[in-house]
């Protein structure tokens, strides 16, 4: 029997509350009915004794104390799956957007998911190569990996995002996919990877969930579920290789800060909710590998920190929470380097496991830790030039400028077209550290300093 | 709805908090079971109206009217055999046994005990009829791993004669040894395993001084900045400075018997990767793998929130049951701010009155009683048992001035500050040697002198003198560059360079270098000294400082841990020789 409630007994904000109800369950998927005619969704966040209080994820415009009619579905809200979805956009809540018609699920899956047990876990440990050099040497992708990028408003990011999906050998040929999660941009960002898809020649192995800037906050809480949902799908049911990228988590923060704002709840710092972290980690932590199972999802989530700032609660939890960043530097942008990537506050924690003989060269570790230790001389020696200028700096620290100078304008920066091998990258790396006198470089061994120092 | 088998059911569902009616039955920190699929909570609070339950578990689909069940007794675990080298959730659920009923997905109301019950057990048993046996008696044995030796112990507060006592044999867990007269009268029932509240802390006899450090392996710990074997020290360190991988090094080569890893709100990958190193890596002293002396305790960060606020009691709990046996227990916890903001979390849903950053008022006393259960103790048996606690802290935005740090600062005697700078130049461990302190040094000290020579406290305090001048002459090389200084001044500052690319950095990978026992830390910061010394007779004679540099010996002293150690070549002298020499040669060179 089919129970619908008449009316509600209170609204606020996007919130709806229905008294009198019965058997409703935490987190329930309601479905509303307006008189006019339209239809909403909405979400089960509290129960009270026979009161109900649901977050409507379309918003409340319009609706009264009358003229709706609500209907509880007994469950939580569940995303249609099956391989269809591949090539397919869908709008924020999972609800098809291009026109093409409802797909055929073949199985609905709760888009909380479920905790991957830490046993079922498989480490990661093989690389994704994206032939960018301030990556691939420095902070190497992991496949199974969560490692975001860390920009600003009016950086690169987007273009380097798109750089990454075009190089990135996510599979080994046909079995790799990427979900689109787009939070709170504006149409335009949306338009500019659906573009590099194409231009990928991948769009086919595409599925996007977008939430644009104008659509309902709400709405923004569910798309990174939602998009998570449908790679957890294609990855441990269908074995993809799946690549997830969600921009701007920021915006999804907020919108998180908006609702509980809207609940009433204590705020926390900056008046984001206590319980961001645990929120973000139900996001983040759905990436890995599990064992017995061929799939894998790699996130790559975008955020921009609110000026600038890398304590701002947003990149510092998502910090907390993610194996490593990429962070983007304004001062790099504003030098005119592409890719702008800070390479010292970059960092990738799986990369350890993941590379030097065997998979990738075995001077990988060393050097990178080299190039850590010299850049961050790079910065002593600069401010140190800025006070006495730079004529007057020691012969080995005028090295370290000129070190700098070509690590930045030869290594870091390259085309947004150029794809580097991990080889290239590195002796290109030898050759920029072989600048330095050889006594400078201690953290690689005398084997390796003896075989890769040019002279 | 109502149900017949209990009186209390579900009101109100707000996240993990859930409201329950029905009675007023319910005790203060009583274990209930909710709804049909029977998830696990605990009563947090109750009023003459009701009950408020925290879940372990996500509530989604939890309804008005479900029924509560009530278990009447306070969250416990159980104790016994068949701890070490397993994985546990936050309310020490085996995670094994949980992936062979539900697969990889964690599912909801999963009900497995935490000690298998169907292993069987070779156990000596250590009574007779007829003895008294008082609490805390070791009074059986086996062997649970090859490793460790369980002893199985009387529970505290129970005493009596044993009845009848079962042969030497092999036993589950649940099985009864023996049978024991009471003072009072009743029968009590010895197992391999018994039941203990986590929030309690088992007894002691009594605590005792601490006078020994816990050896790390790791120079700037144990050279600089020692915890105690029963201490308890903090590392805070914003992300990426390398909190984990410190407490990793800790677990790997700490001195303890047993190894305790709380993983508390961190990232799933992190725990997979301490169980598959710790399953391959052999421990030196055993020659088993390092699996065989470690728990692992898992609540990783989208795991249920409340099961984080218990995690760490199940942890701690765990620990106190291996020191009653007398062995030395090393817990980390990474992190408690998580543990913390768990605990936020919860108060922010029961609607209390918010302290500091929205931190419950009761956080530093929460704290308090963790760190408390840290020490070197007499155990009830009369044997000498520690427990020393290692939290990871991770402030917001790294400011050390936010309420956990603060407030662990005030518990914890030892702090081993992470700097994100000297991450950034991949200096590990990035522990920074002007914010960090031990207070545990000055206990330790005597120990220190007898057991490797009677000035290192002397040559210790000298290694951080240099330090401290070097930083201070900083601040004048920023702004004039370091050509301009004096040649002794320019000593402090290559010397410092020395301790701290050649000394404190340690490379948690290379083979030799991810270990150093104390004798070689003494040599080495002895070798630093001597150079030190003798750079100084040539600064005296106004012989330039270049000229001692261009002999490489500074190099090469940078190098010297590699080389020195067990097997890799090198030995003292060689360097006393090698410093000596290149002084001498610059002295004759330029008299």
């Amino acid at each position: 029997m089919r129970i619908e409630y008449t009316g509600t007994s209170e609204l606020s904000g996007s919130l709806m509350v229905i008294d009198g109800v019965l058997g409703v369950g935490y987190d329930e998927l309601a479905e509303i009915t307006l008189r006019g005619g339209g239809r909403r969704q909405g979400r089960v966040i509290a129960v009270d004794g026979s009161r109900a209080v649901i977050q409507v994820f379309e918003g409340t415009r319009g609706i009264s104390l009358e003229n709706s009619r609500t209907h509880f579905t007994g469950a939580p809200l569940k995303l249609a799956l099956s391989t269809e979805i591949l090539g397919r956009v869908f709008d924020g809540v999972g609800r098809p957007a291009d026109g093409l018609g409802e797909i055929f699920p073949k199985e609905r899956r709760d888009i909380n998911g479920s905790v991957i047990n830490p046993v079922s876990r498989k480490y990661p440990r093989e690389c994704i190569y994206t032939g960018i050099s301030a990556i691939d040497a420095t902070a190497t992708l992991i496949r199974g990996q969560k490692l975001p990028v860390f920009s600003g408003a009016g950086m690169k990011h987007n273009e380097l995002a798109a750089q990454m999906v075009r190089q990135a050998k996510i599979g080994d040929g046909s079995n790799f996919a990427i979900v689109f999660a787009a939070m709170g941009v504006k149409n335009d960002v949306a338009d500019f990877f659906r573009k590099s898809f194409e231009d990928a020649g991948a769009i086919g192995r595409v599925v996007m969930f977008l939430n644009l800037a104008s659509d309902p906050i709400i709405e923004r809480i569910i798309t990174p579920r939602c998009a998570l949902t449908a790679a957890e799908y294609l990855a441990f049911t269908h074995g993809y290789h799946v690549l997830v990228i969600m921009t701007d988590m920021s915006s999804y923060c907020e919108a998180l800060r908006e609702f509980s704002s809207s609940k009433g709840e204590i705020p926390s710092r900056k008046g984001f909710p206590s319980y961001m972290y645990s929120d973000l980690a139900s996001i983040y932590e759905r990436a890995g590998q599990i064992h017995g199972k061929k799939g894998s999802v790699t996130q790559v989530p975008i955020l921009t920190m609110p000026n600038d700032d890398i304590s701002h609660p947003i990149p510092d939890l998502t910090g907390y929470i993610t194996e490593g960043q990429i962070v983007l530097s304004r001062e790099m942008e504003l030098a005119g380097i592409y890719p702008p990537i800070s390479i010292l506050s970059s960092l990738s924690r799986l990369m350890k496991d993941g590379i030097g003989e065997g998979f990738t060269r075995e001077d990988h570790a060393e050097l990178s830790n080299q190039l850590f230790a010299s850049y961050s001389k790079v910065q002593d020696a600069r401010s140190l030039a800025s006070v006495i200028g730079e004529d007057e700096l020691s012969p080995t620290d005028k090295k370290y400028i000129e070190f700098g100078r070509r690590l930045e304008n030869a290594y870091i920066r390259q085309d947004i077209n150029e794809n580097r091998t991990i080889t290239q990258t590195l002796d290109m790396a030898w050759d920029i550290l072989s600048l330095l006198p050889r006594e400078e470089l201690d953290r690689v061994g005398e084997r390796l300093l003896d075989k890769y120092y040019r002279t | 709805m109502k149900n017949k088998d209990t009186a209390y059911y579900i009101h109100g569902v707000n996240g993990p908090v859930i409201d329950v009616r029905g009675g007023t039955g319910l005790s203060m920190l009583d274990m209930v079971r909710v709804g049909e699929l029977r998830l696990p909570g605990e009563v947090v609070s109750v009023s003459k109206s009701g009950a408020t339950v925290q879940v372990y578990e996500d509530t989604s689909g939890l309804c008005h009217g479900q029924p509560v069940y009530p278990a009447l007794a306070p969250l416990s675990i159980d104790l016994g055999p068949g701890l070490l080298g397993n994985i546990f959730d936050g309310i020490a659920r085996p995670l094994k046994k949980i992936e062979e009923s539900s697969g990889v997905f964690i599912t909801r109301g999963i009900d497995i005990p935490t000690l298998d019950p169907g292993k069987l057990w070779d156990v000596t048993v250590n009574i007779k009829e007829g003895d008294f046996v008082g609490e805390g008696t070791v009074f059986a044995e086996c062997e649970e791993t090859q490793a460790v030796r369980h002893r199985a112990l009387v529970p505290p507060g129970v005493s009596g004669v044993a009845l009848s006592v079962k042969p030497s044999g092999k036993y589950a867990t649940s099985d009864v040894i023996a049978t024991l007269r009471l003072k009072n009268g009743s029968e009590h029932q010895l197992t391999l395993s018994h039941k203990w509240p986590i929030r309690v802390p088992r007894p002691v006899n009594e605590r005792l001084p601490i006078s020994r450090p816990m050896i790390t392996g790791q120079r700037v710990i144990d050279t600089l900045f020692p915890v105690g074997r029963g201490g308890c020290a903090a590392i805070p360190g914003p992300f990426g400075a390398g909190k984990t991988m410190v407490q990793h090094q800790l677990a790997k080569w700490a001195d303890a018997d047993i190894i305790v890893y709380l993983g508390c709100g961190e990232r799933g990958n992190e725990m997979t990767q301490v169980l598959e190193e710790f399953s391959e890596l052999t421990d030196p002293k055993t020659g088993r793998p390092l699996m065989e002396r470690t728990i692992l305790i898992a609540n990783t960060s989208n795991m249920p929130v409340a099961a984080r606020e218990a995690s760490i009691y199940t942890g701690v709990t765990i620990a106190e049951y291996y020191r009653d046996m007398g062995y030395h227990v090393a817990l980390m916890a990474d992190s408690t701010s998580r543990w913390a903001e768990a605990l936020r979390e919860i108060s922010g849903r029961l609607e209390e009155m918010p302290a500091e950053e929205a931190f419950p008022a009761y956080l530093p006393s929460r704290l308090a009683e963790f760190y408390e259960r840290a020490g070197l103790m007499k155990t009830l048996s009369g044997s000498e048992g520690s427990i020393t606690i290692i939290g990871a802290v991770s402030p917001q935005g790294g400011d050390f001035s936010e309420p956990v740090t603060q407030n662990t600062k005030r518990f914890a005697r030892c702090f081993w500050a992470l700097d994100r700078s000297l991450a950034y130049a991949r200096h590990f461990p990035a522990i920074n040697w002007n914010g960090s302190y031990s207070e545990y040094f000055i206990d330790l000290a005597p120990w220190y002198d007898a057991e490797l020579g009677s000035d290192f406290t002397a040559k210790r305090q000298r290694i951080i003198n240099i330090l401290h001048e070097e930083s201070a002459l900083q601040e004048i090389v920023k702004l004039i560059g370091s050509d301009i200084l004096p040649d002794d001044q320019k000593l402090t500052i290559e010397t410092a360079r020395l301790i701290k690319t050649g000394f404190l950095q340690q490379n948690a990978f290379h083979k030799t270098d991810t270990y150093m026992p104390l004798p070689v830390q003494y040599d080495m910061m002895e070798l630093i000294l001597r150079l030190f010394d003798g750079a100084k007779t040539l600064t005296e004679k106004k012989i330039p400082l270049s000229l001692l540099r261009d002999t490489g010996v500074f190099a090469e002293l940078m190098k010297m841990k590699f080389d020195l150690g067990e097997g890799a070549g090198k030995d003292r002298k060689y360097f006393e020789e090698l410093i000596d020499s290149a002084v001498a040669k610059v002295l004759t060179e330029n008299e």
